[in-house]
């Protein structure tokens, strides 16, 4: 390892109401793989948009290569020799990859020749891609591919990820780490945003952890237990969900041979999916993002009917139900999308209870709303769920993430589904909060509920499911006790290796 | 009826020349919405061109001016759509309306003293051997100049969409503008421009109007030209060369139509006089039950660069 | 720099306060307007806001005016406005409005000279019925093909257009007119006849249907679960999706409505202050009810208040006109600019501004 590449001084920079980064220091040597280490809302972000000048920070200094550092807008930073690969919000669906590729530089080339580097490049670093597709139509996988090669085109000489393994399947994590490791050997040098501290541990040189904006260490983090590293992270122990001792009933949702075509252009349609699930039993499904995730979802819901005879909820066909009816049996659902999906923003948690609880809990009668029952019910949820708000009157994009998760997974919870249907329950939400509503999923289960958890975080999984299934490409594979699972087979449960049962019997 | 008093040759001149406003007001509103920007004010845009240019060319006494001031106009009007809806983030949808009504009302303050004049026109063009082509000299290659200028603004609109790194920055805006804000580009700032180069073609489009198609100003004249030209870059799927096919399409129905009235055809007025409209209601229809959307995809939603 | 930071919650204030600000600008604008055609703004200001209502030499004629006005204005805003709050987006309520009005007075005219009570009645359900059947040509497009209900709505305004040229120079012709275009009079014909019910208030049945309509828009958008279902496809569709709402449902009653409204609107309007079905029937009123709409920030009450402003500046443009020949198009013009200043003060409501250092925009 050599001299510094990148150094901040002091770095703050403050949003009304809060501190994004107060007075942040540390150092990324050359040619070495430097973790960036927080929870959701800790700073990581907002520090590294200043290194890559899409934030000007209210106070302090960076130096670059020797220089003083201050890019006023990312083409700055570009020139300079930084490049960022992001977590989401940088390509674009209708472009091809070569356009894609073009946009995130300063002076591509013409698009042939483009296109021949952008072969070259992803032969040589192993991550094959074809110039010519249009983005829309690529893997979560092979997105983030288009992403990385645009960086590495431009030849930098720090490259910034910003959670790039979210949505990878454990065997493309290892492609991504070699990759990271070779250009680690060419001596660039790589700033790492992660919460993952296995990752961090098995791939960072060094370790800066944020809390609340603010330096809390920076230290080797082979040198630390992850337990260590987590409690730097977060500031405390927490509670991990208790287990539980019950045993499954009798089935409550029988889903069998679903199909349904993609609800749009980029959409993924679902192929045969099948399963069931009991009474007080958990089952995860994992999978990478964009795999019939929102589609299963909705057909679960109801928000898109399904083919007669493929979803069964007590014996009773469902299948051609809408929402409100499947809600009256006692099917209930929380999508993945908070705002706009699961809440409407601009409505008050009070008309927000009356979205999915109208008629359970009886807050409409012959058509007119009794607002207010639906404002104690709302109050009941903010109580229970310790959910952070003025009021009941306030709009629900007024909410922090967190908060308007618990409020949104609440909301179902005290309607005391039979069966409980969930898409990413604590993504973006901070670790106490997420604690929070991993445990009253368990304490629902406990009382007989039947939980479905869809959810791309394998340890949330791991955590709370009974059982665990994998999507891939629209394909359920077949449920699996958690306990019989290792981490290499969850991989090829997830990238859709339809030989599960062989290498199973085998095994 | 008599049919034969539609004489083919002229019937095609006449669609290029009855094509041409839409066409100027479609293919800047396609670039406005490949931007990421529903701009519903084209109609006021196209009338306040088709008033400006009008009073200029009468007042100078040259039509050429009469277009520049037109272009002008509209696009100096349409920013104030733009900084509404840029910089304030009001409504696109409702301040397109609000520029459509202002549109109106501003032009008809402006035309009041002009309503019966008559102003110089354009000449047509004397092409030499090609205008003197038997048949095709007289379809194609006698109109005056802004015919084909709005034909080369389609193929400079084409390529610069599709070749040139600006029209790549401007098509990022318009799919993801949260993408290419983190990239680094000026979203709002490009869609200024869009904005205004859309509003510069929709006035020259009204001044054509106004300066050779009728030629002279009567209040409300452009009597939906400037819908029919968003429906028309809907039709075009966003694309320049469809956009094209779009404007003459339809430019050939309302000439048509016009014909078959002149010739005493035993169709109703009434039916003849909306089939514009309703043609293009049917290709809406058609073209949506096909479900062939291929829409930018930020169109319409407001851009608010926060944090 | 002055950069725009988005309110945790809309200001209360200035949803009330933007309108109003909104009007002031406009004036301010309006006068520089008029200057600039050499008229005294203050003068002019005056005739348009003041003079209508308490000058006494006009105020006998004007102020029913302000009623007769308000009146189609306010019931085809609020038609309007259920669909604006749901995303839908029907700006042809002037055809719905033409074609109420033809429908309607078709229906009657079908019956002259009878003198049966059930002729008006049977005329306002017509005209309801003709506007509604308008609006679900785009509504049923919409529905079926997902077709822009935008462009179609107002390309059926010119349809309508055409058709009323046909019928007041072909079906609907008064055979005693001696061949000039235009309907029987309908004012004249007392079964028919849209009456001024309270003497000298301009109060006719279209002013009492525009005040129930306001009072059931208020009851529907705050109490009912439909009017709830509406704001919500508004603000998320997605989110009423998940909830159960239908969209077609949505997107059929709120045209159907809208179209029902204006087309009653239409009714009695032929039927009262204008008369007679004609070529230039029509002024507007579709039109200018979406400023109402907006300017009353889709709420009822609001609309309420909206419409009777816009009536003032019609009935203060004439006199305008009338008294400094200021040009009658200037009011369009002053109306759209009333509509424009509300949208860009709008941003108050949902934003704030800060003084800061820029960032990439």
């Amino acid at each position: 390892m050599g001299h510094h590449l990148l150094s901040l001084r002091g770095l703050t920079k403050a949003y009304p109401g809060v501190v994004a980064n107060d007075d942040v220091s540390f150092d990324v040597a050359e040619g070495e793989i430097h973790a960036l280490l927080g929870e959701n809302g800790a700073g990581k972000s907002t520090l590294v948009k200043a290194i890559y000048g899409l934030v000007t920070p209210d106070a302090g200094e960076m130096e670059f290569a020797g220089r003083r550092f201050a890019p006023a807008e990312p083409s700055d930073a570009r020139r300079a020799g930084v490049a960022m690969v992001f977590q989401h919000f940088s390509l674009f669906n209708a472009l091809s990859v070569a356009e894609n590729v073009a946009l995130g530089m300063e002076t591509p080339p013409r698009t042939r020749d483009l296109a021949r580097r952008i072969r070259d490049v992803s032969e040589e670093y192993g991550l094959p891609l074809d110039p010519y597709r249009t983005v829309g139509t690529l893997s979560a996988g092979e997105r983030q591919r288009v992403e990385i090669v645009r960086c590495l085109l431009q030849e930098p000489r720090l490259l910034i990820m910003d959670e790039p393994t979210s949505v990878l399947t454990p065997q493309e994590v290892e492609i991504l780490f070699a990759t990271l490791r070779q250009l680690r050997e060419e001596g660039r040098s790589i700033l790492y945003i992660s919460h993952k501290l296995d990752e961090i541990r098995a791939l960072c040189d060094t370790a800066t952890i944020l809390r609340l904006g603010r330096r809390v260490a920076t230290c080797t983090p082979a040198e630390r237990s992850s337990r260590e590293l987590a409690e730097m992270m977060v500031g405390a122990s927490f509670a991990t969900p208790e287990p539980r001792g019950a045993a499954p009933g009798e089935i409550a949702l029988e889903v069998a041979g679903l199909s349904l075509p993609a609800p749009g252009a980029f959409g993924t349609p679902l192929r045969e999916v099948g399963f069931d699930l009991r009474k007080g039993e958990v089952l995860g499904i994992g999978g990478v993002a964009g795999n019939g995730q929102d589609e299963l979802l909705a057909a679960l819901s109801g928000e898109r009917p399904a083919p007669r005879g493929t979803i069964w909820l007590s014996g009773r066909d469902i299948s051609r139900l809408g929402p409100m009816a499947r809600r009256d049996s006692g099917l209930l659902s929380g999508p993945e999308e908070r705002l706009g999906h699961a809440a409407a923003p601009e409505m008050s948690l009070t008309e927000n209870a009356v979205l999915t609880a109208a008629r359970r809990e009886r807050l409409v009668r012959g058509g007119f709303i009794d607002w207010d029952a639906a404002e104690r019910f709302a109050r009941r949820i903010v109580d229970r769920f310790d959910v952070r708000t003025p009021g009941t009157d306030t709009a629900a994009r007024a909410l922090s993430g967190g908060n308007l998760q618990k409020y949104v997974i609440g909301r179902e919870i005290l309607q005391r589904p039979e069966v409980l249907v969930v898409n990413q329950p604590t993504w973006g939400v901070d670790a106490a909060a997420a604690a929070a509503i991993r445990q009253a999923l368990l304490d629902l289960a406990a009382k007989g509920t039947a939980i479905l958890v869809i959810s791309q975080d394998l340890d949330e999984l791991m955590q709370i499911s009974d059982r665990f299934a994998a999507l891939n490409e629209g394909r359920l594979s077949p449920a699996r006790p958690v306990a019989e699972l290792t981490l290499e087979r969850i991989g090829l449960m997830m990238g859709g290796a339809h030989d599960m049962e062989v290498a199973h019997a085998e095994a | 009826m008599d049919f034969g008093s539609i004489n083919p040759v002229l019937l095609v001149a006449s669609v290029m020349v009855s094509a041409t406003p839409i066409l100027l007001a479609a293919i800047g509103e396609t670039v406005v919405e490949r931007s990421g920007v529903l701009n519903l004010g084209v109609e006021g845009m196209m009338i306040t061109g088709a008033v400006v240019g009008f009073a200029v060319a009468v007042n100078t006494g040259d039509p050429a001016s009469g277009f520049a001031a037109a272009a002008l106009a509209s696009a100096v009007l349409s920013l104030t759509f733009g900084v509404l809806t840029q910089i304030f983030l009001s409504n696109q949808v409702a301040t397109g309306l609000g520029l459509t009504l202002v549109g109106l009302g501003l032009s008809s303050l402006i035309g009041k003293p002009y309503e019966g004049m008559k102003s110089p026109t354009l000449p047509k063009l004397d092409l030499g051997p090609l205008s003197d082509l038997p048949v095709v000299g007289r379809m194609l290659f006698s109109h005056d100049i802004m015919v084909y200028l709005a034909l080369g603004i389609v193929a400079l609109v084409w390529m610069f969409l599709k070749f040139t790194r600006a029209g790549l920055i401007l098509r990022a805006a318009g799919e993801n503008h949260d993408a290419a804000h983190a990239l680094g580009y000026h979203v709002v700032r490009v869609r200024l421009m869009a904005i205004f180069f859309g509003g510069a073609c929709a006035g020259l489009g009204g001044a054509y109007l106004s300066l050779v198609r009728v030629p002279q100003w009567t209040e409300g004249m452009t009597a939906g030209a400037g819908w029919i030209a968003l429906a028309i870059v809907v039709f075009a799927s966003w694309r320049p060369w469809r956009v094209l096919v779009g404007a003459y399409l339809f430019g050939g129905v309302t000439v048509l139509q016009l014909n078959l009235q002149a010739a005493g055809a035993d169709v109703p007025v009434a039916l003849l006089s909306a089939s514009p409209y309703l043609v293009t209601i049917l290709v809406l229809v058609i073209i949506s039950a096909r479900g062939a959307h291929a829409a930018p995809g930020s169109l319409g939603r407001p851009f608010h660069a926060s944090q | 720099m002055i950069a725009l930071e988005k309110r945790p919650q809309p200001s209360r204030g200035w949803l009330v306060a933007a309108p109003l600000l909104a009007v002031v600008l406009t004036m301010l604008v309006g006068g520089a307007m008029f200057a600039a055609l050499g008229v005294d703004p203050v003068e002019a200001i005056r005739t348009i806001f003041w003079d209508p209502l308490f000058n006494p030499q006009f105020a006998s004629y004007s102020r029913p005016q302000l009623l007769v006005k308000a009146g189609p204005l306010i019931l085809i805003a609020i038609g309007l406005s259920l669909g604006f709050r749901a995303g839908i987006w029907n700006i042809g309520a002037e055809g719905q409005y033409i074609m109420g009005a033809i429908c309607g007075a078709g229906a009657g005219l079908a019956f002259y000279p009878s003198e049966s009570l059930l002729i008006f009645p049977l005329m306002a359900l017509a005209g309801a019925l003709g506007g509604w059947a308008w609006a679900m040509i785009p509504a049923l497009f919409k529905t079926r093909f997902g077709t822009n209900e935008i462009l179609v709505s107002l390309m059926l305004v010119y349809v309508a257009e055409s058709i009323l040229a046909s019928v007041s120079s072909g079906l609907l012709r008064n055979p005693e007119g001696m061949g000039f275009p235009g309907s029987r009079n309908l004012a004249q014909w007392d079964a028919a006849a849209n009456r001024e019910l309270l003497a000298n208030t301009g109060m006719h049945w279209g002013v009492v249907a525009a005040f129930v309509s306001v009072i059931l828009a208020y009851v529907l958008m705050s109490r009912h679960v439909l009017g709830f279902n509406i704001r919500l496809s508004g603000d998320a569709p997605r989110a009423a999706r998940f909830a159960g709402v239908r969209p077609a449902r949505i997107i059929i009653f709120c045209l159907g409505t809208a179209g029902a409204l204006a087309g009653l609107a239409g009714l009695f309007e032929v039927a009262g202050p204008a008369g007679q079905i004609s070529i230039d029937f029509n002024s507007g009123y579709g039109f200018t009810a979406i400023i109402v709409a907006f300017l009353g920030r889709l709420h009822p009450v609001g609309i309420l208040l909206a419409g009777l402003l816009m009536a003032l500046t019609y009935i203060g443009g004439e006199l305008a006109q009338l008294m400094l020949g200021v040009p009658g198009a200037s009011i369009q013009l002053f109306q759209g600019m009333l509509l424009f200043f509300l949208l860009g003060v709008d941003v108050f409501t949902n934003y704030r501004l800060r003084l800061g250092r820029r960032e990439v925009a």
